[in-house]
């Protein structure tokens, strides 16, 4: 069983706080991704996992072992770094032997896991190259081999497809995901892309200064985020925000800001309320791009918007409208056929069940 | 490029570049020209009618044989050689292995010994020549190759330790991560994967300790006397200068022969001297 | 929290001191042959030069402490002053000279031409070759009777009597400091050539784009000479530090160490 447990996980390096109070459970052949902005603690996080940074404090387990002392060569594990590590002076196959080599496996052991490997990721024919002779690509699945051939517990990811172009990107992560369905290894991954978390993992975590921030499916980040930053950080393109007031007009919770006004649905109305506690109260109101659409007369106007179009971003599968609605700027995804221009003034309709309020100071989804 | 500019290259790079490598490479012609020109020749004086500085029809190899007959050249060529050699490899040894621990590894102190070695480079050699020579008559190493080669670590590997630490630092720190994660101790990192990336650092190191060897004046004399452990540069002054008689043809030949070895080795590791100084590693 | 122990990996008493017991073993086992030769043959025997100044010692006959008396008699000879300030003199006229003629000669082979790669190898003979050797090939060609130098001026028509190189005291140190330039151009300018190599050729570009022109040739020498720094750091330095003395030398060294750091850290 190769689960991995992280409890209360702190770094500091000399003052900084890099990593702060880190609970985490990843089960075993779970994708595990970290995604966050730069700085966020992900890739320290990744390292305290790996052995090489040490724990300030707090635990790390792999499987029922406590490795905060293991070193990096007796935990099991093995890496892929964003930058391959390609060892430039010996051959595919010989970097591929090297940690083999060094546990000091049978050479018909090690030359079958060569093959092996060398087999699902299709780099039979580079066996005999030197790193300097590959393509970014080709490199990639090298170091991916490198990790394959150990048979590890855990794989550890650090940003692996970062360096490579946006096409043998997309490319890659299917493979990687295609890989992992064929393997079934614990995995743990970090990124700074919220697409490559999304269509990666099993389960995401987002962090951000150095704390997590949610855990949880894709599709449970994308639909509740805990917070603001997590419904604005999951998604492209990102969630639009309004500073709005909450009131309780005529047994209705309405959200108001200048030039808008949408009536809550139940469910969330409820919650509002609670929140109000009778009072009228500021919050921050949510609406994704691709949850709005250009107003019918179906649509009622508790749920509509007055705006203006600022600019026109058509993307052949979508318009992207950048629109002015009071004092805030609305981004809305809309039908590529739709004729519109700058300035012009539209009525655009939300989802009223895809609304999300946040509390204006602790971010938190209300 | 516009073609018009062509005067423009010959009077901003090409001339001047000329001029340089004509300047640089003058005194070399001259030694080789000195070299093969009979005594009658040489000596005559510079506003005589038939000097003829830059040619000769006589070509000897006079001057070679009395290098190799009258005084024991072959002998000190050999020496050099013997010392130079043995006294790079010393130094590389400690360089490398210092250089690596300096620039990898995490200890107390680490900067400040790095510091201090560096300012070891700086003692001159004038400063410790004496001390140094109750040194080695103490351990009775005097007039003997070991004298140096001991004692000419004390510039080359200050010299080596810092080439070899900023070749070390630009390797990335990922490849060796990588290798610890594989299972290689942090010993057996440095063995098969450092040390192989670093082989151009370690050749160029390599070749300006031997130079640097080769060319050692000072203690050379200093603590070698008889005439059969001398070493080319000490011989070559010594024995072919008598008080105020210069004798210009076998000196010539001497300097020419006694630089050729260290040309030789130049030669033959040129590319990685050049990039050993820009040091950096890819892929 | 009961810690687990480590099963199946192997046992480690206290693992963690082994750790950073590793690093610190290792660091002292590769540093040890170092220290031992340097201890040995330079600590040691400059402790003893020190002290050596400060007794009356002579060939022979044991000394006695005389403090900084030795120090005072010296600073008093009129001899030891004129050295000491021709001795900054002369490293400080090389030094400039070396920095801008080896700086002028990088630029000239940074460029692509016929032979590159032979010129470069060649340049580096005057720094390559015994100095002591190189420097009578340079006595023969100044000396007074036979000098090939006396000989192409008087043909040229430069000169009608001959230049005593060497014998003139204003000429001779002119002389000497042009060995010495001759000798360490050379190897400035394969540093600083290695330095001028690493600057990005967007840096070139832009530069070329932006136009000539005085005002953008001094802002692109500016980066030239931060890129250079960075390129070769203290190894020129190194190179003109055989004959100035100790002290000024640390202090100068210092000032360097600081600088770079400085730029490396921005």
């Amino acid at each position: 069983m190769a689960e991995v447990t992280l409890r209360k996980i702190n770094k500091k390096f000399d003052a900084n706080h890099v990593v702060k109070d880190v609970d985490l459970e990843i089960r075993d052949k779970e994708f595990m991704v970290f995604v966050g902005p730069s700085g966020c603690g992900k890739t320290t996080t990744l390292r305290m996992i790996a052995g090489l940074e040490a724990i300030t404090s707090g635990e790390i387990r792999i499987g029922s072992t406590v490795v905060n002392e293991v070193p990096p060569m007796d935990r099991d594990i093995a890496m892929v770094f964003q930058n391959y590590a390609l060892y430039p002076h010996m051959s595919v196959a010989s970097n591929l032997a090297f940690g083999l080599k060094m546990r000091k496996f049978e050479k018909s052991e090690i030359a079958q896991r060569i093959n092996r490997a060398a087999a699902i990721l299709g780099i039979e024919n580079l066996l005999e190259r030197k790193p300097r002779q590959l393509s970014g690509g080709q490199r990639q699945r090298v170091a991916l081999g490198r990790a394959i051939v150990r048979d590890p517990a855990v794989f550890l990811f650090d940003e692996p497809l970062s360096n490579l172009d946006a096409k043998l990107r997309v490319q890659m992560r299917v493979e990687l995901k295609k890989l992992h369905e064929r393997l079934a290894v614990t995995s743990v991954y970090v990124t700074h892309d919220q697409v490559e978390a999304m269509t990666l993992g099993d389960r995401v975590v987002v962090m951000k200064d150095g704390l997590v921030q949610q855990v949880g499916e894709p599709l449970e980040l994308y639909n509740q985020p805990a917070n603001r930053f997590v419904a604005g950080f999951i998604g492209s393109p990102a969630m639009n925000f309004a500073d709005v007031t909450l009131n309780d007009a005529g047994g209705r919770a309405v959200a108001e800001a200048p030039g808008l006004k949408i009536v809550l649905p139940g469910e969330l109305a409820a919650r509002a309320r609670a929140k109000m506690n009778g009072a009228d109260t500021k919050a921050t109101l949510g609406i994704r791009p691709e949850d709005i659409h250009i107003a019918s007369a179906a649509d009622s106007s508790d749920h509509c918007l007055e705006a203006e179009v600022e600019v026109v971003e058509q993307l052949g599968s979508e318009i992207l409208l950048d629109t002015r609605v009071g004092q805030a700027l609305v981004v809305a995804s809309i039908d590529p056929n739709v004729r519109v221009r700058t300035h012009d003034k539209l009525k655009l309709a939300l989802n009223p069940e895809r609304l999300h309020l946040f509390d204006p100071q602790t971010e938190m989804a209300i | 490029m516009i073609e018009g500019a062509l005067w423009r290259k010959w009077v901003f790079y090409n001339i001047p570049l000329i001029l340089f490598v004509f300047v640089l490479l003058f005194p070399f012609y001259w030694m080789i020209i000195t070299t093969f020109r009979p005594d009658g020749e040489l000596y005559r004086p510079w506003n005589a009618a038939n000097y003829m500085p830059f040619w000769t029809n006589n070509p000897t190899i006079e001057h070679i044989q009395y290098l190799f007959e009258e005084t024991n050249f072959g002998r000190w060529m050999m020496n050099t050689m013997f010392i130079a050699t043995v006294s790079t490899l010393i130094s590389l040894f400690c360089g490398v292995l210092a250089g690596y621990a300096l620039a990898r590894l995490n200890f107390p102190y680490a900067g400040s010994l790095g510091t201090v070695i560096f300012i070891t480079y700086l003692v001159p050699q004038t400063l410790l020549f004496i001390p140094l020579a109750q040194i080695i008559r103490n351990f009775e190493l005097g007039d003997t190759p070991w004298s140096l080669i001991l004692t000419y670590p004390t510039f080359l590997i200050p010299f080596c330790t810092w080439l070899m630490m900023g070749y070390f630092k630009a390797i990335p720190k990922e490849l060796e991560e990588c290798a610890r994660i594989d299972g290689a101790s942090r010993w057996k990192a440095m063995v098969y994967i450092i040390i192989p990336v670093a082989v151009p650092g370690i050749l160029s190191s390599g070749i300006i300790a031997f130079t640097l060897s080769w060319n050692e004046f000072i203690y050379a004399l200093v603590f070698l006397s008889s005439p059969d452990q001398k070493t080319v540069p000490v011989g070559v002054t010594s024995e072919l200068i008598r008080g105020d008689v210069f004798f210009w043809g076998p000196l010539m030949a001497g300097a020419l022969l006694g630089s050729i070895p260290v040309a030789i080795v130049y030669s033959f590791f040129v590319e990685h001297y050049v990039s050993g100084l820009t040091g950096s590693v890819k892929g | 929290m009961a810690v687990t122990a480590v099963s199946g990996m192997g046992t480690r008493s206290t693992p963690r001191l082994r750790r950073l017991e590793d690093e610190r073993w290792l660091a002292m086992a590769l540093l040890f042959p170092t220290a031992l030769l340097l201890g040995l043959f330079i600590a040691y025997p400059f402790i003893e030069g020190v002290l050596l100044a400060l007794t009356n010692q002579r060939v022979g006959i044991p000394g006695k402490w005389v403090g900084l008396d030795n120090f005072i008699k010296v600073w008093n000879d009129s001899i030891f002053r004129t050295s000491v300030w021709n001795t900054f003199w002369y490293t400080g006229v090389t030094t400039v000279f070396k920095l801008a003629l080896g700086l002028w000669l990088a630029m000239l082979l940074n460029r692509h031409f016929k032979g590159k790669a032979i010129v470069r190898a060649f340049i580096l003979l005057p720094f390559i070759i015994p100095t002591v050797l190189s420097t009578f090939a340079w006595k023969w060609m100044f000396d007074p009777t036979f000098s090939v130098i006396n000989w192409s001026l008087f043909h040229l028509g430069i000169i009608t009597q001959r230049i005593n190189w060497l014998g003139d005291p204003d000429l001779a140190m002119a002389s000497i400091i042009t060995v010495n330039i001759w000798r360490g151009v050379p190897f400035f300018a394969i540093s600083l050539l290695a330095g001028l190599q690493t600057i990005s050729p967007e840096l070139n570009e832009a530069a070329a784009i932006d136009g000539g022109g005085p005002a953008n040739a001094t802002h692109l020498f500016a980066t030239y000479a931060y890129q250079i720094g960075i390129g070769t750091g203290l190894l020129s330095e190194g190179a003109a530090i055989s004959l100035a003395m100790f002290p000024f030398l640390f202090l100068i060294v210092v000032v360097q160490l600081l600088y770079i750091r400085r730029v490396e850290t921005r």
